[in-house]
C-alpha cells in the first residue's frame, strides 16, 4: 500500500506509546454490532499502479473525445485550446496541494492570484468587484437571484426564455423551497431575442431580470433596454454568459447596466471534462453591493513590516462566523479552476482575447454560412458570436445519433436541452470555437446533405 | 528563540525595492529562513502591458460581422504576458504557498492527505478530460461506468441505498441531503420547521438548512464531547424534519449513540442528515447506512485524496437511504437491469422511474448544470481501486493511530479537553489552557509557522476554548509526526512560558503578521480599485 507509509513495526509501537494493546482499543467507541469486520462487497483488494492505470484507461478509451471527433457541441461547455503551460502551474504542488489560505502568510500565491483573478474577471464583466468563484455557472446563476432577493426585498423573479434551460431548472428547484416566485417563459425560435416581452413582465414585485447573452440559441441582446426597464421598477438585472470569450468581441455586460454577471468561466483554462469541475464567475457592478455577494473574496492589505500582502476578507458574510444568517452556504470555491483561468487568461491578455474572439466569430461566420446552403437547414440567428441554431425540418435528436457514427459530434440538440418541448425538436445548436478547422465544418455540412437527403 | 537576525544582502538590493517602471511596495530589510531565493513579485497588472500576449493567434481580419450591433469598444484592461513570463509568475508565486506536498497539513477537520499523481494522470486521459457533457449518451458510456463505478463502492462502503452524484462540493451535498429530506417529507404531506444542530457542527450546516427553508435550532454538547442524547430527544417532535449530526464528530470523536439517536429521530417522523466530512477514519470499519443515516455528503477530498487546489474545486456526492432515494437531485445515472449504464436527465425521468423505483421517484429537481465534478470522481475511483478492500481499512486505522498518537504524546504540554473521553478518531483536539497572560492560539499557530509547519485548525469547534484541532491523516510517517510533535511541543512550552517573541510571529515566513482589518474594513478587492466603504 504505497500511500500509507507506517510499517507494521511502526503501528506496534505506536500502540504501545499510546497505551494499546491494538488498533480495535482504538475503535472501542464503535458499538461492536456497528462494526463491518468482514470483506467490503465486492471490492478487490489494493492494486498496484500499473493495473489501475490499465483499467482505467480502458474505460476513458469507451468514450468519443472530441479531439478524436468533428466536434461542434456548445450549449454551456466550450471546447477551446488550453496552452500546455496553464496545466503545467495547476500541477504545480505548491499550488494543487494547499488548502483554502485560511493562514495568509504562507499562502500568499494562491491568495495574489485571487486577487488577480477577482481583477481579470470584473474587468471582462465590466463590474467593480468579482468574488475568488463559485461552482459553476448555474449555481452562481441561483445564488445571483438568492442575492437580488435580499437586496430588493422582492420575491418576484422573472427569467428570460433564451437561458440555458439547466441553469433555469437550477433556479426552479431552489426557489422551491426559498419561495421565490418565478415567472419563466418558454424559448421561441425567433431570429432575435424577444426582449418586448421581457420587459413587459417586469413589475413591481419583481427583485430580479435573468438575462443570457449571447442566449441559449445563440443570439446576442442589447441589454440596456432591458437595464432600464428593470431599474425602473426597482429590479436588478442579472446577466448570465457561458462563454467568456465573447466579451472579447461583445460588450460588457456590466458596461449595458447589468447589477450582477454571472457565468461559467470553463472557457478558458479548464476544459471539458463531462462536465465538471467547472468555474463559476460572480461580479457586482456597483461596490454598495459588496457585502451581499456570496462566496469568498480575497482583499488587499499590509502585514506588520508594511509590506502589501493578501487575505480573505469580509468573512463576516459567511457561514462559518454567520450560521444560519449568512449570506450562502457555500464554504470553498473553485480554487484549481480560478488559477487556470488566470494564468490563461493572463497568456492571452487584452490582445490574445480580442483575437481569439475574433477568430472564434469568423469561423462561426464560415459555419453558417456553409451550413444555410445545406438543403433543408436554415440558420435561426440574426445575430451570434460562436454559436448559433440551425433548423432541420425533423428531429434534431435523431440526427445527431446518427452522425455520431461517422465521428461527427454535429452539436447539441434542443431536444435534449428542452425534452418536454415538440415546438424545438427541430432546433440543433453548432458552436464553433478557434479548434474547429475548415474541414470539420465541410465534414458536417457534407453529414447533414447526406442525413437529410 | 530569537527574533530573526538581519541579514543585509551583499548587494545592498533589497526584497521588496521598488523597481525602476514598477510598483513594487517595500518591504523589511530582511533576507531571512525560507526568504532565501524568494523573490517578490508584482501584480501581473503591474508588469504586463495591455499588447502583450503569450498566445500564437491570427491576427484579426475586420469587415463585416454578425455581432448584431453589439461590437466592443472600450477596452477590457487586461494585461498580457509572454509564455516564459508568465511561467515564472506563477512559479515564483508558487513558491509562497505551503502545501501538502512540502510537508504535514495538520488541518483538522480538513483533511490534508497526500495526493498520488496518478490520479491527476487518469483524470488528463482524452476519453475524460476531453468529452462534452452534452455529448451522447453512446459516446460516453465510459465516462458514465465511471461515474457508476464510483457510485457503487460509495454506496457499498457507507451500506446506504443510493447516491446522487451531481453535488459540486460538500456544502452543496448538505444541501442536497437537506432537500431530498424535505422532498420526502413533502411528499407525504408533512410540512415540518426546524432541522436541530448539535452545537459543535460546521458552520455550513446551519446555514445549509437555512437555506432550504428550515428554522435551525442548537442541541448542546455533553461535557465529554458528544451530542446530548437526552437533550435531543427532548426536543424531538412533530415539528422536526431532521438533525444534522457529523460523526467521527468536531471533537474528534465517535458518536457511540448514534444509533439510538437515529432511532429516535425516525421514531418522531424524522430523517438523519450525517456530515461525512470525517468519513476517512471509518472507512471500511463502519458503514453509516448501519447506523440509521439517511443521507450524508461525502467530500471526496478528504477521504478520496482528490486535490484542495487551495480551495476547491470540491465534490460532494450524497449516499441515500432507501426512504431518500426517490427523491434525489436529476440526473441520475444508474444501472438497470439489462447491465447497461442509463444518464436518466428531465426526459426519460418518469420511464426510469417506473422500472427502479415502481413509479415512486419524485426527484426534487436539479442542482447544477450538467453530471457533477467528472474530474474528481476519476481521480477518487483511481484511488479506492488503488488501496482496495485491504488499503482502505488501512487507511482508517492508521489514520486513527497517527491522530491518538499525537493526542498522547502531547497531553502532557497541551489540555486536552476531552482526552479521557476515550481514544479519538481521525483528529485530536486541544486547548489554549495553561498558556502565559497574553498568548493566544493563534499565536501558537503563527509560532508554528516559523518551526515550518503548517499551523492546525484554529479556534473550532466552538465548545473549547482556544480551540487546535490537529489531523495528521494517514499518509504520514512516523518519522514526519514525530518531527510536527517535537515542533509543537517546542511552540507550546514557549506559549507557556511567555515567550513574547511569539506575538510577532511568524518571522520566517514570506509575510509577517497581515492586517486582516484593514481588509475588511476598507476592502480593496481588484486592482486600481477605488477603495470601498
Amino acid at each position: 500500500m504505497r500511500y500509507l507509509p507506517l510499517t507494521h513495526a511502526d503501528r506496534g509501537e505506536m500502540l504501545s506509546r499510546i497505551g494499546a494493546s491494538s488498533i480495535d482499543d482504538l475503535f472501542v467507541d464503535v458499538p461492536p454490532e456497528a462494526r463491518l469486520d468482514g470483506p467490503i462487497a465486492g471490492l478487490p483488494m489494493h492494486a498496484s499502479e500499473m493495473a489501475v492505470e490499465k483499467h482505467m484507461r480502458r474505460l476513458s478509451k469507451k468514450n468519443l473525445a472530441a479531439a478524436d471527433a468533428a466536434f461542434f457541441c456548445g450549449a454551456g461547455a466550450y471546447r477551446h485550446h488550453v496552452p500546455a503551460s496553464v496545466d503545467h502551474i495547476i500541477q504545480r504542488g505548491e499550488f494543487l496541494t494547499a488548502y483554502t489560505p485560511y493562514q495568509p502568510e504562507i499562502a500568499q500565491g494562491t491568495l495574489q492570484m485571487l486577487f488577480e483573478f477577482q481583477s481579470q474577471v470584473a474587468r471582462l464583466y465590466g463590474c467593480a468587484v468579482a468574488n475568488a468563484s463559485m461552482y459553476d455557472g448555474s449555481t452562481a446563476c441561483w445564488e445571483a437571484v438568492a442575492m437580488a432577493g435580499r437586496v430588493t426585498k422582492k420575491k418576484r423573479v422573472v427569467l428570460s426564455g433564451a437561458l440555458h434551460p439547466h441553469y433555469a431548472e437550477v433556479v426552479k428547484t431552489m426557489a422551491k423551497f426559498t419561495e421565490d416566485e418565478i415567472a419563466g417563459a418558454a424559448p421561441s425560435l425567433t431570429p432575435s431575442p424577444d426582449v418586448d416581452g421581457l420587459v413587459s413582465r417586469i413589475d413591481d414585485q419583481t427583485s430580479c431580470v435573468v438575462v443570457q447573452c449571447p442566449d441559449i440559441l445563440g443570439r446576442l441582446t442589447n441589454l440596456q433596454q432591458i437595464a432600464d426597464a428593470a431599474h425602473e421598477k426597482g429590479a436588478l438585472l442579472i446577466v448570465v454568459n457561458t462563454e467568456p470569450v465573447a466579451l472579447g468581441a461583445v460588450k460588457s455586460p456590466g458596461e449595458q447596466g447589468a447589477d450582477i454577471v454571472v457565468g461559467e468561466g470553463q472557457s478558458i483554462g479548464v476544459g471539458l471534462q463531462f462536465g465538471g469541475p467547472y468555474l463559476g464567475l460572480f461580479a457586482v457592478r456597483d461596490p454598495k453591493h459588496v457585502r451581499q455577494m456570496p462566496g469568498r473574496l480575497c482583499g488587499e492589505t499590509v502585514d506588520a513590516s508594511g509590506k502589501r500582502g493578501f487575505v480573505l476578507t469580509l468573512s463576516t458574510r459567511e457561514q462559518h462566523i454567520r450560521r444560519e444568517k449568512a449570506t450562502s452556504n457555500i464554504c470553498t470555491n473553485s480554487g484549481l479552476c480560478a488559477l487556470a483561468f488566470s494564468v490563461h487568461m493572463t497568456l492571452l491578455g487584452e490582445k490574445g482575447l480580442r483575437a481569439l474572439a475574433a477568430e472564434n466569430h469568423r469561423l462561426a461566420c464560415l459555419a453558417a454560412d456553409r451550413l444555410a446552403k445545406v438543403p433543408g437547414v436554415s440558420v435561426l440567428n440574426d445575430s451570434f458570436f460562436n454559436e448559433f441554431t440551425l433548423r432541420l425540418g425533423t428531429d434534431a435528436r435523431d440526427v445527431v445519433r446518427k452522425l455520431t457514427g461517422d465521428d461527427i459530434l454535429a452539436g447539441v440538440s434542443l431536444g435534449r436541452l428542452f425534452p418536454n418541448n415538440a415546438d424545438l425538436a427541430d432546433g440543433l445548436l453548432v458552436a464553433v470555437t478557434e479548434t474547429t478547422s475548415e474541414e470539420d465544418i465541410e465534414t458536417l455540412a457534407s453529414a447533414l446533405e447526406g442525413v437529410l437527403a | 528563540m530569537n527574533a530573526p537576525t538581519k541579514t543585509p544582502n551583499a548587494s545592498g538590493w533589497k526584497p521588496g525595492t521598488p523597481v525602476e517602471g514598477h510598483n513594487a511596495v517595500s518591504g523589511p530589510d530582511t533576507v531571512t529562513g525560507n526568504r532565501a531565493l524568494m523573490l517578490e513579485e508584482p501584480l501581473i497588472f503591474e508588469i504586463a502591458g495591455n499588447g502583450s500576449t503569450g498566445v500564437d493567434l491570427p491576427e484579426p481580419v475586420g469587415g463585416t460581422n454578425r455581432l448584431g450591433g453589439m461590437e466592443r469598444s472600450a477596452p477590457i484592461g487586461l494585461p498580457g504576458l509572454s509564455e516564459p513570463e508568465t511561467v515564472r509568475h506563477y512559479t515564483r508565486l508558487s513558491r509562497q504557498n505551503y502545501a501538502i506536498d512540502l510537508g504535514l497539513f495538520p488541518l483538522g477537520s480538513c483533511t490534508m492527505k497526500h495526493n498520488p499523481r496518478l490520479n491527476e494522470k487518469v483524470a488528463r486521459m482524452p476519453g475524460f478530460a476531453d468529452v462534452h457533457p452534452l455529448q451522447p449518451v453512446d459516446t460516453v458510456r465510459g465516462a458514465l461506468e465511471v461515474v457508476n463505478e464510483l457510485a457503487h463502492w460509495l454506496i457499498e462502503l457507507t451500506g446506504m441505498h443510493g447516491v446522487a452524484m451531481s453535488p459540486k462540493a460538500g456544502a452543496h451535498g448538505e444541501l442536497c441531503g437537506i432537500l431530498c429530506i424535505r422532498a420526502a417529507l413533502e411528499a407525504r404531506g408533512d410540512a415540518r420547521e426546524v432541522i436541530l444542530v448539535p452545537e459543535s457542527a460546521h458552520g455550513t450546516n446551519p446555514a445549509t438548512a437555512a437555506f432550504a427553508g428550515y428554522r435551525v435550532e442548537d442541541i448542546p454538547a455533553t461535557a465529554d464531547g458528544r451530542v446530548d442524547l437526552e437533550a435531543l430527544k427532548a426536543r424531538l417532535g412533530p415539528d422536526v424534519a431532521g438533525v444534522m449530526i457529523t460523526n467521527p464528530n468536531t471533537c474528534g470523536l465517535f458518536e457511540r449513540d448514534m444509533k439510538a439517536i437515529s432511532d429516535a429521530v425516525h421514531a418522531a417522523g424524522g430523517f438523519v442528515y450525517c456530515d461525512g466530512a470525517n468519513f476517512n477514519a471509518i472507512v471500511g470499519k463502519v458503514r453509516p447506512g448501519d447506523l440509521g443515516v439517511d443521507a450524508m455528503h461525502i467530500n471526496l477530498h478528504k477521504t478520496f485524496s482528490t486535490p484542495h487546489g487551495g480551495g476547491g474545486p470540491g465534490s460532494g456526492p450524497v449516499v441515500l437511504s432507501e426512504a431518500l432515494s426517490p427523491y434525489g437531485p436529476l440526473p441520475y445515472t444508474a444501472r438497470t437491469k439489462d447491465g447497461v449504464v442509463h444518464l436518466i436527465e428531465e426526459e426519460g425521468a418518469e420511464a426510469f422511474s417506473q422500472e427502479h423505483f415502481g413509479g415512486s421517484m419524485d426527484s426534487f429537481g436539479r442542482m447544477t448544470a450538467f453530471h457533477g465534478q467528472m474530474g474528481m470522481f476519476t481521480r477518487a475511483l483511481t484511488y479506492i481501486l488503488s488501496h482496495g478492500a485491504d488499503g482502505l481499512r488501512q487507511v482508517a486505522e492508521d489514520a486513527v493511530l497517527n491522530a491518538n498518537y499525537i493526542l498522547r504524546s502531547l497531553e502532557d504540554v497541551l489540555h486536552a479537553p476531552f482526552g479521557d473521553s476515550g481514544p479519538c478518531m481521525h483528529e485530536a483536539l486541544f486547548g489554549d489552557r495553561g498558556f502565559a497572560e497574553g498568548l493566544s492560539t493563534l499565536d501558537l499557530a503563527k509560532g508554528l509557522i516559523d518551526e515550518g509547519f503548517h499551523p492546525m485548525t484554529m479556534y473550532f469547534p466552538l465548545v473549547v476554548h482556544g480551540a487546535m484541532l490537529v489531523e495528521p491523516t494517514e499518509t504520514e510517517s512516523r518519522a514526519a509526526l514525530d518531527q510536527f510533535i517535537g515542533a509543537l511541543r517546542s511552540v507550546a512550552e514557549r506559549a507557556k512560558a511567555g515567550d513574547e517573541s511569539l506575538k510577532t510571529a511568524p518571522h520566517y515566513a514570506p509575510r509577517r503578521r497581515l492586517d486582516e482589518t484593514q481588509a475588511a474594513r476598507k476592502p480593496v478587492l481588484a486592482w486600481d480599485d477605488p477603495n470601498l466603504v
